[in-house]
């Protein structure tokens, strides 16, 4: 594999509520280019760590940087900069309910760029292709169902052509099938367009199927365990808890 | 009918106890209660081992569970072997599922009685802070409008004008009632205590100025706080519930303004519209009570009403009805944007909207009085 320039690197991370400590001492990177996953068993705050990394909640300790930015010893102006260039899409899809599909999509390209009214919705259009989800644009997200949604919300972070797309439990509530297409085109667009993925999630099939990188929140031990490939680590690991997780609970042997 | 649950002790000699179970064991029905077995075992010699016999059971659920339950915690704690092998398959294999993750000592929500003096002083520091956040809300708000006036404010224009819509014409049937019925009282009470001086005529001055100057500005808002500033803050906390908001922060786009920005303009521009429109809903419901009640002319009603009511008192009519569609909008958002994540955060923001802007309207009713008051209009 060729070496891929660090995009995100977390140092001595802390994150907690309050006087709580939930994960400390938090260190990996994620490359230019990965499908990072970052997993753990529920409530070991991996959605946590992707609310810090998206600029929505300051960490308790520690630093991120953005290929060399610090993120969070840098200005608002410098945060909003930097997480102008990244897409995130929400467990929910979090779609925004008054407004039409192609709407929500074309918010973004509005704001942020000079584009004509024609060209947006063009670009509007071949996002929304992109998904699967073409001809959808006039529905308002309550008469779409749930996989529909995700997708649309993943049409609404690409709106931009972002360097990194944030994903929380993106196959969370999805059939297999939808799954495994939303795996597949997480996959294409990571290959076509070198986008960063780093997603949230503990479904196995997904793990294994498109994670490159990766790194494991162990509850008990309120910290990460490992980082990694999940494939290698599933193969090399001889972490007790970790292996558990990778296998849905067999013993190590 | 089945047999209800009973339960027989047998000793043998090798100091077993068996349990014979007979009848239905299924919760609430259960005969002999398992109390008088835990005693009965208690004041036995020692077993050393204890056994069940189902055989003659009938039906069980969750009854026999929870009584299997309880006598394998008394036996272990007088360390006796607890044999499981004479109760039912199914109920074997619950029993053990239920032991197969220890209990977790530390779940448990720890339940400390704190001092009233305690909970008063962080009540106060909590009253601050809330006081500090409106404050900074308030700013915030003052810095977007600030924005929209050099040209930088982000919203959809559309957004402003749906909520205009739904603040100000679909307003207007409740605002008739209310407004009419308000004016109508007052001229009902007032002639009461004006017919005992002949001075009926003076009805129209009374509901005219009350209505104008004061009187539809606070009925209107009140309406306003239930109807808009409730759903201001359930649209919001809903968004927030739905992590829309977050969605808004991540693309930089200011929620202050596109979320916050539309609704106190749309509000801030329909409350004095209302104000005007409640005037002459309840300066109407005056006219009928002075028309058909006191014999008071159509036209004399009319002009009497023109000389009483100045053009002060409807400037401060009018301004106190934009104070109070800022203060109902902002409210509203407020409340909403800090709601928590959960459908019943939800209802206490819109409660806790309609009360904060309920408070603030009569506050500063009281602060425009008194200022009138010095300035002597």
């Amino acid at each position: 594999m060729i070496d891929r320039p660090p995009h995100i690197t977390v140092q001595d991370f802390t994150m907690g509520y309050g006087d709580f400590v939930l994960m400390r001492d938090l260190n990996f990177t994620i490359n230019h280019g990965d499908i990072f996953i970052i997993m753990g068993g529920s409530g070991c705050g991996k959605s946590t760590l992707m609310t810090i990394l998206t600029g929505l909640k300051r960490p308790a300790g520690g630093k991120v940087f953005y290929d060399k930015t610090d993120f969070w010893g840098s200005g608002p102006e410098v945060r909003d900069r930097i997480i102008r260039r990244a897409g995130v899409m929400y467990q929910s899809g979090a779609l925004w309910s008054s407004m039409t599909l192609a709407e929500n999509v074309s918010l973004p390209l509005e704001s942020y760029t000079a584009l004509s009214a024609a060209e947006i919705k063009e670009v509007v259009d071949l996002k929304l292709e992109l998904v699967g989800l073409a001809g959808f644009g006039e529905f308002y997200p309550s008469e779409i169902s749930g996989g529909m949604q995700k997708r649309a919300g993943i049409a609404r972070a690409m709106a931009l052509d972002p360097e990194i797309l944030f994903f929380d439990e993106p196959s969370a509530g999805l059939d297999p099938v939808s799954a495994r297409r939303l795996d597949d085109m997480i996959l294409e667009l990571r290959d076509s367009m070198g986008t960063t993925m780093v997603i949230v999630t503990h479904e196995l099939a997904s793990i294994f199927a498109i994670g490159d990188n990766s790194v494991f929140l162990d509850v008990s031990q309120r910290t990460m365990t490992a980082t990694g490939d999940p494939n290698k680590l599933l193969a090399e690991s001889r972490d007790p808890t970790l292996h558990m997780f990778l296998t849905r609970g067999e013993k190590l042997t | 009918m089945t047999k209800p649950g009973e339960i027989i002790l047998q000793e043998s000699d090798d100091s077993t106890v068996t349990l014979v179970l007979t009848g239905s064991w299924k919760l609430g029905g259960i005969g002999s209660s398992a109390e008088d077995v835990y005693q009965r075992l208690q004041s036995l010699p020692t077993p050393s081992k204890i056994k069940f016999d189902s055989s003659q059971l009938s039906e069980w659920d969750s009854g026999l569970l929870i009584f299997a339950r309880r006598l394998r915690t008394v036996c272990q704690t007088k360390n006796d072997v607890f044999d499981s092998s004479g109760l039912p398959q199914g109920a074997q294999q619950l029993l053990a599922l239920a032991a197969a993750v220890p209990e977790k000592k530390d779940a448990r929500k720890i339940e400390s009685k704190t001092p009233f003096l305690v909970v008063v002083g962080n009540d106060t520091v909590e009253l601050f802070h809330s006081i500090g956040k409106m404050l900074e809300f308030i700013g915030e708000a003052t810095l977007a409008l600030l924005r929209l006036f050099h040209g930088q404010a982000r919203f959809r224009r559309s957004d402003m004008l749906m909520t205009m819509e739904s603040c100000g014409g679909q307003a207007l049937p409740i605002v008739s009632l209310i407004s009419f019925l308000v004016g109508l009282i007052l001229a009902f009470v007032g002639a009461i205590q004006l017919q005992l001086f002949g001075a009926e005529i003076y009805v129209a001055d009374l509901v005219g100025i009350a209505m104008v100057r004061l009187m539809a500005a606070i009925m209107t808002g009140i309406v306003m706080a239930g109807r808009t500033g409730g759903a201001f803050a359930a649209q919001l906390g809903t968004m927030q519930v739905n992590q829309e908001i977050d969605a808004l922060r991540t693309m930089g786009i200011s929620p202050m303004e596109f979320l916050v920005l539309p609704r106190m303009l749309a509000l801030a521009l329909m409350m004095p519209l209302l104000c005007l429109y409640a005037n002459i809903m309840g300066v109407l419901g005056g006219m009928v009570v002075g028309v058909s009640l006191l014999d008071i002319g159509l036209i004399q009603y009319y002009n009497q009403t023109v000389a009483a009511v100045r053009l002060w008192d409807l400037g401060i009519g009018i301004f106190s009805g934009i104070v109070f569609g800022v203060i109902v909008s902002l409210s509203g958002c407020m409340r909403g944007m800090e709601c928590g994540r959960s459908a019943s955060a939800v209802g206490e923001a819109a409660t806790s909207a309609v009360v904060t802007a309920v408070v603030g309207i009569i506050l500063s009713t009281a602060v425009i009085t008194i200022i009138c008051n010095m300035l002597g209009i």
